[in-house]
């Protein structure tokens, strides 16, 4: 296993295509786990009501 | 002891919080790993140059674009055959995470393709079969969306999602089909064991694993919401009706 971060003519190739799936891929992630935790609470909620009524 | 006891939402639940905790971390190390050595550690091939390092990204994520659509095939058939709404649950869950995979495959493979095909896009039997895939994704997503009732949702998506298998798996093997195209063939097969070099097989073997993890990590998670939101309509039902 070598360093070599050189990425020479093909920086910017190389660059957007990474950058590109990253941004995906932690879009993807945040997406997920912003609407566990709205249903999630959502859920809370409902199920404090429906206690509340019984 | 049978696996259709985790059809039980409950059950499911319950195990899936334990397999979590060993996932996330796992997910984490994986990605990390197999991604830093891929950028960072690996050097400029002879033809190629420093663009074999977009390798560590298009790779898994055109594998899990692919094979997601056929864990959402093997859900939508436990769906039809025996009405387990996890199964359709989990089908859900996993066709967002599979359209991201696939775009991310297609915006990777036009940007590599540009400086080594000397363009973007062909219309390609690979490439036009991934396309196809994405819209399916796009579809298969909006049908979900677009129908209240939630078992009818499930059926008419799982009749799209045998309909889309033809093209997933045409995806996979339309280099072998047609011999004819830009794309290569597998960089990867059974039969064979290695088409690439030592220095990009290893951290390419770890990004393919991390990518893996991620995916079940996300289905899990995503699955865990599709029950909870499941729950909470069934609730918010009761409370209209007083």
């Amino acid at each position: 296993m070598q360093g070599d971060l050189d990425l020479g003519k093909y920086q910017m190739t190389v660059l957007s295509a990474w950058g590109a799936a990253l941004v995906l891929i932690v879009a993807l992630v945040a997406l997920t786990l912003i609407r566990g935790a709205k249903v999630r609470r959502a859920l809370e909620a409902a199920e404090a009501r429906k206690g509340k009524d019984q | 002891m049978s696996i259709w006891k985790y059809a039980n939402p409950k059950q499911f639940m319950q195990t899936s919080a334990w397999a979590l905790r060993w996932l996330v971390p796992l997910t984490a190390v994986l990605m990390v790993l197999g991604l830093v050595w891929g950028f960072f550690f690996t050097p400029p091939e002879l033809r190629q140059g420093s663009t074999v390092k977009i390798i560590f990204l298009h790779v898994p994520s055109a594998m899990i674009g692919i094979n997601a659509w056929l864990m959402m095939l093997v859900a939508s058939l436990i769906w039809f055959i025996r009405r387990h709404h996890v199964s359709a649950l989990a089908a859900r869950a996993a066709a967002p995470i599979g359209a991201t995979m696939t775009l991310i495959a297609l915006i990777t493979g036009a940007i590599w393709g540009e400086p080594m095909w000397g363009t973007w896009w062909a219309w390609d039997p690979r490439l036009t079969s991934f396309l196809i895939l994405f819209l399916f994704y796009l579809g298969y997503m909006a049908l979900w969306a677009a129908i209240e009732e939630p078992d009818t949702a499930a059926d008419l998506t799982s009749v799209l999602c045998l309909v889309g298998s033809v093209f997933a798996l045409l995806s996979r093997y339309a280099v072998n089909f047609w011999n004819q195209g830009l794309h290569q063939g597998p960089s990867l097969t059974v039969a064979q064991k290695q088409h690439v070099a030592d220095a990009y097989w290893y951290p390419l073997m770890i990004c393919i694993a991390g990518f893996i993890a991620f995916f079940v990590t996300l289905v899990l998670l995503r699955t865990r919401t599709e029950i909870r939101a499941r729950r909470l309509q069934a609730l918010l039902a009761r409370e209209r009706m007083g």
